[in-house]
């Protein structure tokens, strides 16, 4: 496999870092979306993000089952197991879903080559049981097969597998963070699968000549020498692990004060959003933020900051209204917290 | 700065397009893979030929040269389950793909200005991560897939050309319709020099300075993308490699200009640079490096005003005039097929892979892939059945085996009329425009298309007649149409925005025409007032640019006028003056928009 380009030489794109960052601090957000001009490191830093993920303890079965978990959330195996589940130290699986992905790959089917060469019937997992507890990461998300995006958007709202075929019927857990990346110019993404996402990132190329510059020579370093170059990253890439660990640790204790619950409430109403997906999702992610930075109170300057990655695709569209949907939250967020 | 071109090269700017078209050949084989590749627009003929086996004599003798066609199916670019090799082995075997295949090599790319999206974006992740990840028929597999990419552009036009993604990943952008036959002859490279290039290539240096110089003329230029910077980069250092150097030079910092940006410019210098412009980044931690090269002590500024006298040598003329009539490209995908968007279909229209599921409701059984997603499983159901005591069949198809073939066909497309039946648009107009409707319904009758009626006038709009085929229906309602009053423009054009979303939303094609003088005066709220009218006209005629609504502005007004033309801009229309529009013409301008 290619050596990725290390997460924390990637210039620029806050927002975008600051996102996925949260996405693997708090998994239940849901995952990002990232929509934006070409060549501006999306999967980049979703590929570097991988590389420095803290390790997490995993049973040794085929699913990576929590062994904390609750029994419904664990494989048949680790059910049928007595006792205590051993488990071990693993990388955070991080799946690339690549286009023109068959549907038996994705979510599993039978094992071709034991049915093959000993006519026997087994399962062979696919993509979404190798993702379990990790990433699931599509490039180019928004040309997506329809019937593919349809068993996503199914295995993700349940956090469950079911495989029927050959008689054969497998039910095993796959939770998962999606991440997503796409460019709008080459066509939208159907609303469905936009909600799934916990938060939306928009990313634009930097225009200043400083910012391109810096751009360009570390990518012309990477590429003369990638190993050398990620050895000279290395510290600051294992900074950035710190950093996710500490506040892994920290969010169970970070408290969401009855104030803040209500500016979030305040805030949807007020942009009109659906259900109530995004005022969690906004609750979470501005919790996981109030992690990174090391706080132990979610108070108005976290739902500020993270509240139009957090609801700017939740919107319905409004066709009187020509300007975006980013300026739209943040013109909620100054006229509800001022600026 | 004169010290600094004594390399004995022919001043940059004196290369023709031919040479130039060959060097770009030349520097994509010295490094294939920092470049990426050319896009090539050219019609098929002698030129394009000459260049090609040029360009195919310039790779090594080892390296693998394959052709995507068209329509290639994704078993074949990517690769998956070899069912005859599978069958007689009697265990799986992988077929490559052609990505796989041209690992090392050169790819060209067929008709690139009609390919998918789709076939694009596999493309690109290979491009991308330097492998294809296939994930298919049962098969899991990472194989290295690393190549350049010749894609051929036979696309004539403004709107017809390679998407943008693809494009952006090709360092060089060559156009060869203008290069005579008689003057594509030679090329004075061969493979060995090449091949000695390429081994030189690693040790290339290129200072921040020139780093900067090549950045700060994209931003000049106009260049968005980050990737143009980078391939310049690249392509300077190839250049120095090919010129037998360890140091990128002026000269060949130009012919980056002229074959990476130059191509790309969507906007030309600003004649006279103010001062204050570019204020070179302070950057105290690096002092001046004592390298004995010449152009070391340059200012970035100084460079790069050279490299864009290069540049701007080589932006053909046509996109000069262009640019200077304002007529910027906006960066808007280009849609490679015509008209109604395409959709997918279960029963009917153009073949377009096949899905997994019954066939029932009309749907199309594929006897073909059934049989093939069938064969692996033989054995073991044959082996089950013997076991359970039933008579074995000859094939044993299942239904997970069943595949049914998916349908694309063109989305139905939907011509909004949004009538101005004012006072101010004379009565007689309103007369041609009805006509025009029933010209286009019965058109529309033998196109499948449907048609709609928006009439403004007085204090608000109506939907005179929602979305039909019915030709009685039509006439009737247009029959009762009635003139005179106010001119509410914004809410005619809020109504035609509405009914085109709601069509859109259902998966046609809309097409909205807005038929007026541009004359607004009463505003949303139904009240008075030339200015604010306008103003709000304007503002709902981006709304409609901001939902990429295909429209088309009719100027009915006796005499063309400003307004009708500011209108047609900020709604990204076609503008079409018709002083004295008649019903025929009017067809003939509607059809040539909905394509």
């Amino acid at each position: 496999m290619p050596i990725p380009f290390p997460f924390s030489a990637v210039v620029a794109q806050e927002e975008m870092k600051r996102s996925l960052l949260i996405a693997a601090i708090d998994p239940s957000i849901g995952g990002v979306l990232v929509f934006g001009d070409r060549g501006t490191g999306k999967s980049t830093a979703i590929r570097g993000l991988a590389a420095l993920l803290p390790k997490m303890r995993a049973v040794d079965c085929t699913y990576n089952c929590d062994p904390d978990a609750p029994e419904d959330a664990l494989c048949a195996d680790c059910r049928a197991k007595k006792g205590p589940l051993k488990s071990r130290q693993v990388p955070v699986p991080v799946v690339d879903l690549p286009l023109g992905a068959t549907e038996d790959r994705v979510i599993g089917a039978l094992d071709l080559e034991r049915a093959l060469t000993k006519g026997e019937k087994a399962f062979e997992p696919g993509l979404l049981a190798r993702a379990h507890r990790g990433f699931l990461y599509i490039d180019e998300v928004n040309l997506l097969e329809d019937h593919l995006v349809d068993s996503l958007l199914d295995v993700a709202a349940s956090g469950e597998n079911l495989v029927e075929r050959e008689g054969l019927s497998i039910r095993h857990p796959a939770r998962f963070v999606l991440v997503g990346s796409g460019n709008p110019e080459e066509g939208e993404l159907r609303p469905q699968l936009q909600d799934r996402f916990g938060l939306s990132v928009e990313v634009k190329t930097p225009q200043d000549l400083p910012t391109r510059m810096k751009v360009v020579r570390l990518r012309d370093e990477f590429e003369r020498d990638p190993a050398a170059f990620v050895h000279k990253w290395k510290s600051k890439d294992a900074k950035v692990r710190k950093l996710i660990e500490k506040a892994k640790d920290l969010l169970k204790t970070v408290t969401v004060p009855d104030a803040t619950l209500e500016d979030a409430g305040r805030l949807c109403i007020k942009l009109g959003t659906d259900g109530l997906r995004g005022e969690l999702t906004l609750i979470r992610a501005a919790r996981a933020l109030a992690a990174l930075h090391g706080d132990t109170e979610v108070t108005q300057k976290h739902l500020k900051s993270i509240a139009t990655s957090a609801l700017r695709h939740r919107l319905r569209r409004d066709p009187l209204d020509e300007s975006g949907s980013t300026s739209r939250v943040e013109r909620a967020v100054v006229e509800l917290f001022g600026a | 700065m004169s010290t600094a071109v004594v390399t004995g090269e022919r001043p940059p700017q004196a290369a023709s397009p031919w040479e130039d078209a060959v060097l770009a050949a030349a520097l994509m084989t010295v490094d294939p893979i920092g470049t990426g590749g050319v896009a090539l627009r050219a019609l098929a003929g002698p030129v394009r030929d000459q260049w090609l086996s040029i360009m195919r004599d310039l790779q090594p003798e080892d390296a693998p040269q394959r052709r995507i066609p068209l329509h290639v199916s994704d078993g074949r670019l990517l690769g998956g389950l070899d069912l005859a090799a599978t069958l007689s082995a009697g265990r799986p075997v992988a077929e490559r793909g052609l990505l796989v295949e041209a690992n090392g090599g050169v790819i060209e790319l067929a008709m690139a200005e009609r390919i998918a999206p789709g076939t694009v974006a596999r493309l690109t992740s290979a491009f991308d991560f330097g492998e294809v990840v296939l994930e298919r028929d049962g098969l899991a597999m990472r194989n290295p897939s690393r190549f350049a990419l010749v894609a051929l552009d036979e696309g004539v036009g403004e709107d017809e050309g390679l998407l943008n993604a693809l494009s952006d990943r090709l360092a060089f952008h060559l156009e060869l319709t203008h290069i005579r036959v008689h003057e594509a002859i030679a090329c004075d490279y061969d493979a060995a020099d090449l091949l000695d290039a390429r081994t030189r290539l690693p040790s290339v240096t290129i200072t921040d300075e020139q780093i900067e110089a090549l950045c700060g003329t994209a931003l000049v230029l106009g260049i968005p993308s980050l990737r143009a910077s980078i391939f310049a980069c690249r392509a300077a250092c190839a250049a120095a490699a090919l010129a037998e150097r360890s140091e990128v030079t002026d000269a060949d910092l130009s012919v980056a200009g002229r074959l990476v940006l130059a191509p790309r410019a969507t906007q030309l210098p600003p004649m006279e640079p103010p001062p204050d412009a570019e204020p070179p980044p302070p950057e105290p931690e690096e002092p001046d490096q004592n390298q004995n090269q010449n152009n070391e002590q340059q200012e970035p500024q100084e460079l790069e005003d050279q490299i864009l006298e290069a540049t701007k040598a080589a932006i053909p003329a046509g996109l000069l005039a262009q640019l200077q009539m304002g007529k910027l490209r906006r960066s808007r995908s280009r849609a490679t097929g015509k008209a109604g968007a395409v959709q997918n279909a279960q029963t009917r229209g153009r073949p377009a892979g096949v899905l997994h599921g019954e066939p029932r409701a009309g749907l199309r059984l594929n006897v073909v892939e059934t049989l093939r997603a069938a064969a692996p499983w033989q054995r073991l159901r044959r082996e089950e059945r013997a076991r359970s005591g039933q008579p074995s069949t000859r094939i044993e198809v299942r239904q997970d085996d069943f595949r049914i073939t998916r349908f694309k066909h063109k989305s139905e497309t939907t011509t909004i009329f949004v009538v101005d039946a004012s006072g101010s648009s004379a009565l007689h107009r309103l007369a041609e425009a009805k006509g025009a409707v029933e010209l286009l319904l019965a058109d529309c009758y033998v196109r499948r298309d449907k048609v709609a009626l928006v009439a403004f006038r007085g204090q608000g709009a109506d939907v005179l007649l929602p979305p039909t085929r019915s030709l009685v229906r039509a006439k009737r309602s247009l029959a009762g149409l009635p003139g005179g009053g106010g001119t509410p423009l914004a809410s005619g054009i809020d109504l035609g925005m509405i009914l085109a979303d709601s069509v859109k939303r259902r998966g046609g094609t809309p097409v909205l025409i807005l038929m007026t003088d541009g004359r607004a005066n009463v505003a949303r709220d139904g009240s008075g007032g030339r200015t604010r009218a306008n103003d709000e006209a304007l503002a709902a005629a981006r709304v409609v640019r901001s939902l990429e609504i295909t429209a088309l502005v009719i100027d009915t007004s006796p005499r063309p006028q400003q307004q009708g033309r500011d209108l047609a801009r900020e709604m990204g229309a076609v503008y079409l003056p018709l002083p004295h529009a008649d019903a025929n013409s009017l067809t003939q301008a509607v059809r040539a928009t909905s394509g």
